[in-house]
């Protein structure tokens, strides 16, 4: 239910995003969603990957300010109010969603994300039967 | 060499200050006899009516001129010299960058002396012949890498002269030889862990270091116990500057309550810097040195630009050479900002209270709109993902800054390894304010 996600800090500066991509590049990782949110100074660079442990280790080694977790991924069905519906079994159950982006995988709407309560967003996914992202998937789509 | 005495050179280490101050005084009158062999010194001595028997009593000194980096600049390259060039072994030149280099010349003899005064601080701190001390300084022209080469091999010690730069062989020669004492400086000791805990190295378990001599750029009581948890090491503060020959003029003993100025070699003065008068003891002045025991280029009342105090003439340690505190930045780095004196150790010390943070610090100073400015960015070492936990450590780092400078910096967090890697001395302050002329 959830995958790994790699937190990469980075400078708001010319050439530093660069930098990450270049190393991810040469190690031959597939980056298959990111996103970074516009900020004055520094930013956080979410990355959804191809083998995320190998490329953690890999900015580690290259001297880059990394963190390695998970974050949910559900699989929703790609029509118009579909994510509402879904948001909505979170939201009344009180959980808030701390950041979300989303991609297309194979026709069906991915939504990554973080809530303020990982046990009770399982249980959530859990009782409503929602379809989640295994990881495996994502290492075969980048092969 | 009896390994259990705390002295090196119990005959000069352990006087009473009314002896030490009975050798100063003999060590005075030769050396400003001697000085007469200098041109410099000759023509100085003669403009003021100034003749060697008038040095009488330690407190004579005062009778005697300043001098200064300018004039070592004036009188480059060996203008200052009390002895023919012929019988000079070697020199030590700074790189000057602002005007002529100074260049400082020793005879055999000052290079045998300077190797005892090393050896001496070394011992003190517990090293022994069967230790092996690692010398991370950059050699050559840099005086700590001779100065502390010659020293540790005085003292019996296997050394390896690692030289600068290159982490991951120095890291290798560490764990490979068992070096049990390193020197470097303070923001490379730093470095140095990152690179031993990337490569999964504890240098708690996985080395012998246990003694760390530090110097050569300022820091800070804080930025010594990290280093001292870091590699689990005890870690003392040396002093040294070129123009007294390098390291080896002060150290810190075990105690590491101030650092033990060797008055066998120097006479320490501590004067306002505005005056010339001297300050009381415990009062932040000016060191001024006067060099007792050089042949080739005696130093009459050397102006150091740093700022210390006094913090006492007798010690636990059994040693009754004058304690210093540690250097309060030099006067020339001082910053004056809107009216306001910083030092950047004091910057320093506010950031190296959070774990958060990295070692690697820069200081930028700038005009915008008529109003300077001050951003202070800082490395992160550890971050979370979460924009929050980021705001509130630059909300609160700058408060803790404004309570220590009473202004308020522009503190910007950068990732690591994107400010200027020191390996030789760090860059902490760049002033790009508009200059009114």
């Amino acid at each position: 239910m959830t995958i790994h996600q790699l937190s990469v800090f980075i400078e708001n500066k010319s050439g530093t995003l660069l930098q990450v991509l270049q190393s991810l590049k040469e190690a031959n990782i597939q980056i298959i969603a990111s996103t970074i949110a516009d900020t004055q100074e520094y930013g956080i660079y979410r990355i959804i990957c191809s083998q995320p442990a190998k490329a953690y280790l890999l900015l580690k080694e290259d001297g880059i300010n990394v963190v390695l977790s998970e974050v949910f991924a559900i699989e929703l069905d790609n029509y118009p109010g579909r994510a509402a519906q879904a948001i909505q079994l979170f939201s009344s159950s009180g959980i808030s969603i701390n950041y979300m982006y989303s991609f297309l995988l194979h026709g069906k709407g991915i939504l990554v994300f973080r809530t303020n309560d990982s046990e009770k967003t399982r249980e959530v996914i859990a009782n409503n039967h929602l379809s989640f992202v295994e990881e495996e998937q994502l290492n075969e789509i980048a092969e | 060499m009896n390994y259990d005495s705390p002295y090196l050179h119990p005959d000069k280490e352990a006087l009473s200050r009314e002896e030490l101050e009975a050798l100063q005084l003999q060590r005075l009158q030769k050396t400003v006899k001697h000085c007469m062999n200098s041109p410099f010194y000759k023509k100085r001595f003669e403009e003021m009516g100034l003749k060697p028997e008038d040095i009488k009593t330690l407190d004579d000194v005062r009778k005697l001129p300043f001098t200064t980096k300018q004039d070592l600049r004036d009188t480059y390259p060996f203008g200052i010299a009390s002895v023919p060039l012929s019988e000079c072994v070697r020199l030590h030149s700074s790189s000057g960058t602002t005007g002529n280099p100074t260049v400082i010349l020793h005879t055999q003899k000052d290079l045998d002396e300077w190797a005892n005064a090393v050896a001496r601080c070394l011992w003190m701190v517990g090293l022994r012949p069967d230790d092996v001390f690692q010398n991370s300084s950059g050699y050559g022209m840099f005086t700590g890498g001779l100065g502390f080469q010659y020293g540790a091999e005085r003292l019996g010690m296997l050394t390896v002269p690692a030289a600068a730069g290159n982490t991951l062989r120095q890291i290798k020669f560490i764990t490979d030889f068992g070096t049990t004492a390193l020197h470097a400086v303070p923001s490379y000791v730093t470095r140095l862990y990152e690179v031993m805990h990337e490569k999964g190295i504890d240098p708690r378990k996985d080395t012998k270091l246990r003694v760390l001599a530090i110097g050569a750029e300022p820091h800070s009581e804080e930025q010594r116990q990290r280093i001292e948890q870091m590699l689990g090491v005890k870690a003392y503060n040396s002093f040294g500057m070129s123009e007294m020959c390098g390291p080896g003029v002060a150290f810190e003993c075990k105690e590491q309550n101030g650092l033990h100025f060797w008055e066998d070699y120097y006479i320490v003065e501590i004067v306002n810097p505005d005056t010339l008068e001297p300050v009381p003891d415990g009062e932040i002045g000016e060191l001024v040195l006067t060099t007792l025991n050089r042949e080739a280029m005696p130093l009459i009342r050397y102006r150091t630009r740093d700022l210390t105090r006094v913090l006492g003439r007798t010690c636990p340690c059994g040693r009754n050479h004058v304690r210093l505190d540690r250097m309060r930045g030099r006067s020339d780095d001082m910053i004056v900002l809107r009216g306001v004196n910083i030092f950047p150790i004091q910057i320093e010390k506010i950031l190296m209270q959070y774990p958060e943070l990295g070692s690697n610090y820069l200081i930028t100073l700038t005009t915008d709109d008529d109003n300077d400015n001050m951003t202070v960015e800082v490395e992160i070492a550890e971050f979370a993902d979460d924009y929050g936990m980021l705001q509130n450590l630059t909300k609160q780092v700058t408060r803790a800054l404004k309570d220590e400078i009473l202004l308020t910096p522009h503190v910007k967090l950068v990732p690591k390894g994107s400010l200027p890697v020191s390996e030789g001395k760090a860059v902490r302050v760049v002033d790009k304010r508009k200059v009114y002329q």
